[in-house]
This record gives C-alpha cells, structure tokens and sequence, in this order.
C-alpha cells in the first residue's frame, strides 16, 4: 500500500484526494435525508460550498504563508489573524456605531473589513517579518500572544459597548460551522476566486521563494513585491474565512502539513490545490461523520482545535529533535 | 560590555519602596470606590455594611489573589528556569479547570474545599506533565518552553470546551479563566487566604527556590534534592492555581509580568525579591480592578479582561525586548 | 581518599564507563584526561553523584556516595560542571554566598561571610561582587563560580573542563589558582582537561580514560611519552621539556 503510494505521480496523487473530496461532498449531500430534497439540496448545498470555501481559504493562506515565513509550525490562525480580525470588527462597531454597522449593505461592510484587516495585516506582519528578522519560535509565541492581546482587546471592547451593539458583534466570535452566514456567500466566492487567479500566477515563484529569501533575490526574484503581493491575499482569505466561520487556531497547520505529507513534491502547482482539496474533504467529510453518525452538531470546531494541538506539540518535539 | 557597576546604593531607598505606598493608597482606592455611595465623614450603620460585607472582602480578595499569582509565576519561573512562564503558559491552569469541571459533574454536592484540593491534585499533574514535555524536547530556545506550555494548554482547554460545550457548562469555565471580582462578598473568598498562605510557605523556603533556579546540578552539588524542591514547588504553584480557579478565576500574564519587571529591578534572589513580588502583584491587581470599576461607571469591566490587554501587551514587549539586547 | 571500584555506566547499547576501578590520593591535583567521548566528565559525574551508577562503587573517606546524605557529601566535595547556564539574575555575591548553604541553609554567619570575602579575594572578585551574574565576561562568570565552588570549603574540589572559552591568560590564571588552593589550602583537586600540556605541567596524576576504560594512571613524567600519547590520542607527538615537566608538540 505504501509502496503503491509512493510510485503515484503527484498529479495522480492530486486526482485520489479530488476523487475522496467528491465523496465526502456526496455523502455530506446525501446521508440521512429526511425532509425531502427539495428542502435538503438547497440547505445543505449552500452549507457545502460555504464549509469548502473556508477549508479552501485556511488550506491556501497557511501553505503561502508557511512558504513566505520559510517554516512548517506557523500559520495565519496561530499568528493571531483571525484573531485581528474579530478585534477590528469590534473596533469598527465601537467607533462607527450599531446604526452605521447594521444599516449599511452586509455585503458593503464585508468589503470594509477586509479593507481594514488587510492593511492592518501587512502593516503588522510586515514589521514582524521583514524588519525585524526574528527566529522563528519567538515569532510563534509573539503570534500567539498577539492572538490573546487581539481577542482580550475585543472583549474589553465589547464589555465598553451597548447590549445592543454587542448583539451585532456576537455572532462572530466563535467559530461554527453551523451558523454559517449565507448572505456573504457569493460576494465570498468572487474574491477568493479573484485572489486565488492572482496568487495562481506566482505558482513557480513561490518554489524558489521556498529556498529561501536569500537565494531567491540572488535568482532575480522581486522577493519584497512578492511578499507584500502575498500577504495582502493572504489577510483576505483569512477575512474570508473568520467571517464566515469564525476563528479556527489549527486547522491550516494541520491541512498544510498532511498535503506536504502526500503531495510528496514541493512544487507550489500541486501543493496549493492539493491542500485546497484536502482541507474541503476533512471538513466536510468530519462534518458529515459527526453530524450523522455521531449526532454531534457542533463539536466539529473543537475537535480540530484538539486534534490541531497534539499535532502542533509533536511537530515542535520532532524539530527541536531534529535541529 | 557595560561598565557601570549596579552597585547597591548603601543609604538611599532604592526606587521599588515606593511599591509600599502605592499599593496601600490602591488598597484605600478600592475600599472607596464603587456604585454604592459611601459617607466617610459620618459612618453610619449601612456604610459600615457596605465596607464589612462587600468593599473590604472584594479588596482583600484583590490583594490576595495577587500576591499568590504573583508567587505562583515567579515560582514557575524558578522550577522551569525560565523566564517566560507562569501557570497559564504551561497547562496547570487549564488542568486545575478540567479538574474543577470534572467535579463539578461528577460531585457536585462536594463542599469548595474539596473541589478545590481535587482541582490541586489535577494542577499538580498537569504540571507534571509539562515538566516531562520540557525533557522530552531538547530545548534550544527558550521561547519553546513557553510555546509548549502554551500549547498543552490549549489541547486541555479543547477537552474542557468539548465537555462544557456538551453539557452546557461554557457559562462557568469562562468565568474561571477571567477573573472577576465583582461578585466578591463576605463569605465567598476566604479560600483565598490558603494562596497567601502558601506564599507564605514559598518565601520561608525562599532559598531552595533560588537554588533550584540555578539547575539540577548546582542544587545538587550544595546537597539539595532537587526532586523534592521540584515537586514541593509544583505543589505550591498548583495549589495556588487551583484555590484562584475556584473562588474568583485566574488573571493571565499577572504571574509573568510582575517577576520580571522585580527581576530586572532587583535580581532573582528569591528571599529578597518575593515580598516585593507580592506587594507590586497586589497592588497591579488592585491598580487594573480600580481601572475596571472606573471605565465605564456604573458598570464594570473584569479583571481579566483589563489585565488581558496590558499582560498580553507587556509581554510581547519583554519578548521582543530581550532578543533586541541579545542580537 | 576517593576509591573507585568497578564503575560502570551504560546508555542503551553504549558503555560510556566500562568497569573501571581507581584510588584518587587526598592531596594535589588529579588531571582526567582523554580523547572526546573516552567517558571523562560521565566518570566526573558519577563520582559527584550528579550522574547515577549502573555498576560498581565510589567511597569518599569511606562514604559509600549512594548511602550518604546529599547534605553530608555537599560538605565533603565541590563540583562544578562544563555548561553553567543560570538564567536567574544573581549577583556575583549572592552565588557566592550560596556556597555556604550547605553549612548555613541560607542564613549566613559572620564565618560564613569571612569564608565568602576570602573566596571572593582569592578569585580578584571583590570589585565584581555586586555585579549580576549576566553582566559579566565569560572569563569572569567563570571565576565566579569556581568560588562558589571554594567557598562550599570542602577537601574535595572536582571540575569538569573549567578552562573552556577562557583565553590563554585566564586559563593559566585558574590553574595556578587551583595549584594554590591545593597547596596552600591542602585541598584535593580533580580536574578533566582537554589540554594535556596543562595537565602535564600542572597535575600530580593524571588518569587518563580511552572508550570508557582507564587506560593509565600514573605522574605526568611518566605519563606523557611519545608512545603512550600515541596509543591514547593516536596522534605522533614530540616530547619537549619546559621548566622541568614534559611538554607534548603536536600541532604539525
């Protein structure tokens, strides 16, 4: 078995995860009908492509970030982006107003806190990563703690508020995959398809990005366009994701890893949707287990955060080994 | 290398005395302010009531609750050897809660004391559980240290939100990882008293903390059991967590925070250094639960959430700080 | 008298100290010497009781080291090992002053602070003494610790590789320093070198290890032959003479 794995070329590789990623849609589709389908294809299919999004949002921005960062144990939801993002929104409530947030087009305001996440992204990781040069576990903790000065900020700004304004605030903060908020849907899939267009075009520059910055500038590589280009979709998927689910830690750390594991190549053309399948195929695939099979609604969230730790302790243990 | 010598000045007061009338004109703040008014002039007999039942206790919880978090980190600090730990950056906090949970199902009619002693003896494991991760990687950096900390506690906060979540409990984990005062009354946080005993305990033994801050084989060499102090430690450390947990919840960062500003103040000579320790962690307690009354009168913000920001946003400055000397 | 019976240390497959059995004298200097990885600071180690015994014995005037008390033996032997890295800011004073814990528990006497003024003066610290241990040069957080070492005032003084990332001039400085201390002070010194030439021209005995086992023991006029050198180090090496010990030349 393994050995068969092992002769598989990596776009057959791509072809099996693609094949499994159908059937976990088709079951996720058709498991456990009862309301009849004209009611169930329409609900559960617009769950579908909101859940395969976000997996297809976190799997991306963790695998360029892990290429830009040069390293396999960092990713967006452990530096805190999503974290950032929910501080923003609060922040925009708070200074803005309940009225002003809830009256303008959901749509609209989406499109303003990518804006806001996006700059404020790139001005706080480029800082982190670009003019200051740190080594990599300090960035990690930094990230981590980061994350928590993010969310207690946000809940220090949230007991400031009215109830009112709390209420509208409240339905981001934690992440499900159950409450998922379809008016945001199309607007979603035509800017992760935009960014993806783009990001898809600097497929072989990210492989030698990979060797590091160094030997990328020497082999005439714009590393510093790049970076930026890079990072600024990156925060956008990230927005992408955390507004329709809200934050998850370990998922893209998880995602990024196996699709390395079984991409069995570095190159960045199978990577990168490799993991985009993948990352569709847990989450709905785990979605659907659990939710008829095991009758839990909402433990889905929870059980990557764990299963995400673990994975993240092991990963350190075996690089601290190593080095 | 610097030249000035640090030499200590023989007749001056050196600057962290004046943490001495900080924290007691704090302590008189928080007597005084709150959402009911009080008549210092004429004390009648609501007034007094006010101060015996609710502001007194709600200080003297404050200060307790920050003394032993204070002590309870710079102990951590000693026992890990490192800097950048305190009980919520290495799991024990997260256990003494999945400790607190599991009784809570299981026990409910248990009186708090033995709540508590279970949710030390789930600290202590987890404790030792994080000591055991430290040896099985070997330690290049000293970020790691708390990185994994952080981390294990993280995969235990993921079981206690997968049973509270299950069982509708999230209501009273979060208000044990955010620690909140304002529901202090007589009666309601006298366990703390056993925190500042412990601190106690940790300053007559102050020494063999020190010593043990210098590594298994210094302690060894000047005829310590390295092993006893380690665990005796934890214990104190968990016990601490645990009693926190139970009455008013944990503050994060606080047990980080005040020993390294008194670190680079003083040293870590632990019998010189832990009463100051104790006072600057009582009286930040008291300086971040004042801030919170005051935010946004009448209302008010907790402790944790007000601490979260500064703790959170100190250390990143001590992190970032320290390889800046170094590179 | 350290005796030495059948010590043995394994980690997994690989015997790190194979059954060796040696007496260390109560007086002058004993340099270990060895090729790296021939067990040298393993067998410092277990002497100190820093390191566990698989096999085999080691007594101290008698004391049987795994039956004695940590306390007793703190009292009877010093050791200071190769990596020191305390991360707790200390003063140079305070550390040295923890020597005496052993004696005092950390409540030092007027003797006690006597005993720390004279280690602190015998080491040139008295100018350092209030510095953070953080503060200092390598060479001078070395000296710091070797009187900690002093100040614990025991017969026996072990050190494992003090000269390590010391210049020339602050490694003959310690040596004469410890030759001092074992003449003046009649202290027994046991010390792991990587030099031989300053084992050569500073030590009473020298033992010398090769994978695990003792290869000889015996005076450095004896010791320090051309063939001997060879079978340890596998390495030719030209015998000269300087200030009447034997120098070893092997740099071409």
């Amino acid at each position: 078995m393994m050995r068969a794995l092992k002769r598989l070329s990596p776009a057959a590789r791509l072809a099996w995860v693609g094949l499994l990623t159908v059937l976990a849609g088709v079951a996720f589709m058709t498991w456990n009908v009862r309301a009849g389908w004209a009611f169930t294809l329409p609900f559960r299919g617009e769950k579908l492509v909101a859940i395969a999004l976000v997996g297809y949002c976190i799997a991306i921005s963790t695998v360029l970030f892990q290429t830009l960062t040069h390293n396999r144990i960092l990713t967006p939801g452990i530096m805190g982006f999503d974290a950032l993002y929910l501080l923003l929104q609060s922040v925009l409530v708070f200074s803005l107003g309940n009225l002003f947030y809830v009256q303008i087009n959901a749509q609209l305001k989406w499109l303003l806190d990518v804006a806001v996440m996006t700059g404020a992204v790139c001005a706080l990781y480029y800082w982190l990563f670009v003019r200051q040069r740190r080594d990599l576990h300090l960035l990690v903790l930094v990230g981590l703690i980061f994350g928590v000065l993010f969310r207690s900020f946000t809940s220090l700004i949230t007991r400031m508020m009215d109830p009112a304004e709390f209420d509208a605030l409240q339905d981001v903060m934690f992440a499900s995959f159950n409450q998922i908020d379809g008016s945001l849907l199309g607007i979603s899939l035509l800017v992760a398809a935009i960014v993806s267009a783009l990001l898809w075009r600097a497929r072989y520059a990210y492989d030698v990005l990979n060797l590091g910055d160094d030997p990328a500038i020497t082999l005439g590589l714009d590393q510093r366009t790049l970076v930026m280009r890079t990072l600024v979709g990156i925060a956008i998927l990230v927005s992408i994701a955390t507004a329709l689910v809200g934050p998850v830690t370990f998922f893209g750390l998880l995602v990024a890893n196996l699709a390395y594991a079984l991409a069995g190549t570095h190159q960045h053309r199978y990577v990168l949707p490799l993991a985009g399948l993948l990352a569709t195929a847990i989450l709905i695939g785990g979605q659907a287990i659990l939710e008829h099979l095991l009758h839990f609604g909402t433990g889905l969230s929870i059980l990557i955060e764990f299963g995400g730790g673990l994975f993240f302790i092991l990963l350190v243990i075996r690089q601290g080994r190593r080095s | 290398m610097s030249v000035n010598t640090l030499s200590l000045p023989k007749r001056r007061l050196p600057l962290w005395w004046l943490a001495l009338p900080v924290f007691l004109l704090l302590f008189a703040l928080s007597l005084l302010i709150g959402v009911a008014e009080l008549h210092l002039t004429q004390l009648g007999e609501r007034d007094l009531q006010i101060l015996l039942i609710s502001r007194l206790p709600r200080t003297l919880a404050l200060v307790l609750a920050g003394m032993s978090l204070a002590v309870a980190g710079l102990l951590m600090q000693m026992l890990a050897r490192n800097r950048f730990v305190e009980p919520s950056t290495t799991g024990t906090v997260e256990c003494a809660m999945l400790g607190l949970l599991l009784v809570t199902l299981l026990a409910p009619a248990m009186p708090v004391m033995g709540k508590m002693l279970i949710a030390s003896v789930f600290a202590l494991a987890g404790s030792l559980v994080f000591m055991a991760l430290l040896r099985a990687v070997p330690l290049h950096s000293t970020v790691m240290v708390p990185l994994i900390g952080i981390m294990f506690g993280g995969v235990v906060g993921a079981v206690i939100a997968f049973i509270a979540y299950r069982l509708n409990l999230m209501q009273s984990v979060a208000n044990w990882t955010n620690g909140d005062f304002s529901a202090i009354l007589r009666g309601r946080y006298e366990l703390l008293w056993i925190g500042a005993a412990l601190a106690v305990i940790a300053y007559l033994t102050a020494d063999r903390f020190t010593v043990a801050g210098m590594g298994r084989d210094f302690a060894t060499n000047l005829g310590l059991n390295y092993r006893w102090v380690l665990l005796f430690g934890l214990a104190i450390v968990s016990m601490i967590s645990a009693v926190t947990v139970v009455t008013t919840g944990v503050i994060p960062f606080l047990g980080l925070v005040v020993p390294n500003v008194v670190s680079l103040m003083m040293g870590d000579h632990l019998r010189r250094s832990l009463p100051w320790v104790a006072i600057m962690g009582a009286a930040l307690v008291l300086a971040c639960d004042i801030l919170g009354r005051l935010l946004r009168y009448p209302y008010e913000i907790p402790i944790g959430t007000v601490f979260g920001v500064i703790g959170s946003a100190f250390f990143i400055y001590l992190l970032l700080r320290r390889s800046e000397g170094r590179s | 008298m350290i005796e030495i019976r059948n010590l043995s240390k394994r980690y997994g497959d690989s015997t790190v100290i194979d059954n060796v059995s040696l007496d260390l004298a109560d007086a002058g200097i004993t340099a270990i010497i060895g090729p790296n990885g021939a067990g040298k600071s393993t067998l410092l180690g277990m002497i100190s009781r820093l390191q566990s015994i698989d096999a085999g014995t080691v007594h101290i005037d008698g004391l049987d080291i795994t039956a004695t008390p940590s306390m007793t033996l703190a009292r009877k032997l010093a050791i200071l090992r190769q990596e020191n890295q305390i991360s707790t800011r200390l003063r140079v004073i305070d550390l040295v002053t923890f020597g005496r814990y052993p004696y005092c528990k950390g409540r030092p006497g007027p003797e006690d602070l006597e005993q720390v003024q004279r280690a602190l003066a015998f080491l040139n610290l008295d100018d350092l003494a209030q510095r953070f241990l953080d503060t200092l040069s390598g060479g001078q957080r070395q000296r710091a610790y070797i009187a900690m070492v002093l100040c614990q005032d025991t017969d026996y003084v072990l050190l494992d590789e003090p000269l390590n990332n010391l210049d020339m001039k602050h490694a003959v400085d310690i040596m004469q320093l410890m030759q001092r201390a074992s003449q003046a002070m009649g202290k027994k010194v046991i010390i792991v070198l990587h030099d031989i030439n300053f084992a050569a021209c500073y030590a009473d005995d020298i033992v010398a290890l090769q994978n695990g086992k003792l290869a000889f023991q015996g005076h450095p006029e004896a010791l320090i032959t051309a063939d001997k050198m060879k079978a340890l180090y596998d390495i030719d090496m030209t015998i000269e003479r300087f200030k009447g010990r034997p120098i070893g030349l092997y740099y071409a």
